[in-house]
């Protein structure tokens, strides 16, 4: 399958900083890929490199082929982009933002009305269609940003935090959609630091860490390197620690060893473990 | 140019709906300047045969111009460049530089016509005889898209909500009461007059004043005004060049 994204060498920095620090990663075609990482980490700055937002210090963008330094206004025809940010116009209805970005991408007028009744849909918001965004709930605001992303049908989707701030019924709502989309044969681009969001969402994973990618793989393959169970084990002097093993009955036999069971977990081990074992900090600080 | 209407249809769409509430508080300020300046202060002084009311009408249109025009463009493009983000989605449209920057000035060019012609509307009431020709309006126009691009231009400079409210403060403001405005600049001690017409509201009001008042046109002060324009939208366009990838 061809890449979609090719990302060789990136680096940004501010100031001196190293915000996005020497990042190589292809995503293929129809992939849902997701990069997990804790504020800060560089998810978001990368994300801007991608759409044209943002100038990278050094490295070479290709998005389908396109080099996105070198033809920024080729590029923005290929993909859509969800901001973290609510970038909606709040002067206008929800099918008025549709419209606006539907304008913007050159799209006639009969074609415009048919899509924009077609997203809006799809979506679940035709019945919300000519409701102001401030009327409307975050969860509707989101979805009418992925309508709008959607509405010059990209390959490519970016989803920056597609549902930081959202309820978790809402988020599922938002989760189904992305899987829609994606089976129909967008490639999704999402970053996240929602573990569960990850491990629900994404075909493979890429894990930033300080700017740097430190582990890539799909979540199975990230959870086998550090171990499938793990055992948390509380103890008075230092806390709790951690040890991965590959099944549950070498998890088992280790907790027989033990002097003391009292204050032992044994559970099936997840991102959230793979990310504290590489960096030595939670995803979601504390 | 298609590119730039469309930004500037999204403003048109807003504006449709709440066009008379705009208007009225865009009015507010211009109307209260008539009132306390052109009747409380200005009554029965007489300017070269001409009544102050006269005088200073064509002065508080070009102020309203630049007030409407600047604000319509500028601060909407700060709010959405540094607070709703949704400056982003243009940047990240298929849309060129210049059609960018045009659509955005012109939703400050559209709300500046509006306002000066609804306060022209009112001031036409008062003093019927003002002369609205041609030039008048070639005038107000050219007043309306150089604040614009200042505006935008300003907009794109400015790095927080307080840089915007500061370049008010230090440029618009002073330019409000010292720009040929609400007094002739024949009264003026010559240093601070060449620094007065350093600054385009004098020219603008200048232009205007001569045209509605049927007096022989400056139009060297339009031809300066039109080199401001020249050197915001330069200046616009290299901001939005810097930004963008």
């Amino acid at each position: 399958m061809s890449n979609i994204i090719d990302i060789s060498g990136l680096n940004k920095e501010y100031s001196g900083k190293k915000v996005v620090d020497g990042l190589n990663l292809c995503v293929s075609q129809g992939e849902l890929f997701g990069f997990l990482g804790p504020n800060g980490a560089g998810k978001t700055t990368t994300i801007r490199i991608l759409t044209t937002l943002t100038k990278p210090t050094s490295g070479k963008v290709l998005i389908n082929g396109i080099d996105v330094a070198r033809d920024p206004a080729s590029v923005k025809s290929e993909f859509g982009v969800v901001q973290q940010h609510l970038s909606l116009n709040r002067d206008l209805t929800i099918a008025e933002n549709l419209e606006l970005h539907a304008r913007l991408h050159h799209i006639s007028r009969s074609e415009r009305r048919k899509r924009i009744a077609e997203l809006l849909d799809y979506v679940e918001l035709s019945d919300h269609a000519d409701y102001l965004i401030d009327s409307v709930s975050g969860g509707m605001k989101r979805r009418a940003m992925i309508a709008r992303a959607l509405i010059h049908r990209p390959k490519l989707l970016f989803l920056d935090e597609p549902t930081v701030g959202l309820d978790a019924q809402t988020r599922r709502r938002v989760w189904d959609l992305i899987r829609r989309m994606n089976s129909e044969g967008t490639t999704v681009f999402l970053t996240t630091h929602y573990i569960e969001e990850a491990e629900a969402l994404c075909q493979r994973v890429g894990v930033l860490h300080h700017g740097k990618l430190i582990a890539l793989g799909s979540p199975l393959e990230l959870r086998q390197r550090l171990g499938m169970v793990a055992v948390e084990l509380q103890e008075k002097e230092n806390g709790t620690t951690y040890r991965y093993f590959p099944d549950r009955s070498s998890a088992a036999r280790f907790i027989q060893s033990l002097p003391n069971t009292e204050r032992v977990i044994m559970r099936e081990s997840n991102l959230e473990d793979v990310f504290i074992e590489l960096t030595g900090q939670k995803v979601i600080g504390d | 140019m298609l590119d730039a209407y469309s930004i500037l249809w999204s403003d048109l769409a807003a504006l449709k709906r709440r066009w008379p509430r705009y208007l009225i508080t865009t009015l507010m300020s211009p109307i209260l300047y008539l009132v306390a300046f052109g009747w409380g202060l200005g009554r029965g002084i007489n300017l070269n045969g001409t009544s102050y009311l006269e005088f200073v009408i064509p002065g508080i249109i070009a102020l309203t111009a630049m007030t409407t025009s600047f604000n319509g463009a500028g601060t909407r493009l700060n709010v959405d460049r540094l607070y709703f983000k949704s400056f982003d989605e243009c940047l990240m449209a298929p849309v060129g530089l210049p059609s960018l920057l045009l659509g955005k000035a012109l939703i400050g060019v559209v709300r500046g016509v509006l306002s000066s012609v609804g306060f022209l509307a009112v001031a036409l009431l008062i003093a019927p005889h003002m002369h609205i020709s041609l030039p008048f309006v070639l005038g107000l126009l050219l007043c309306c898209l150089t604040f614009a691009f200042l505006g935008v231009l300003a907009a794109l400079l400015a790095r927080s909500h307080e840089d915007m409210a500061t370049f008010g403060s230090l440029i618009l403001m002073p330019m409000t009461f010292l720009g040929g405005t609400f007094f002739s600049l024949a009264q003026v001690p010559f240093g601070l007059k060449m620094a007065l017409y350093a600054l385009p509201l004098t020219h603008a009001s200048l232009f205007l004043r001569a045209a509605a008042l049927d007096q022989p046109l400056p139009w060297a002060s339009f031809l300066i005004l039109l080199a401001f324009f020249a050197i915001f939208l330069c200046g616009g366009m290299l901001a939005l060049k810097r930004m963008s990838v």
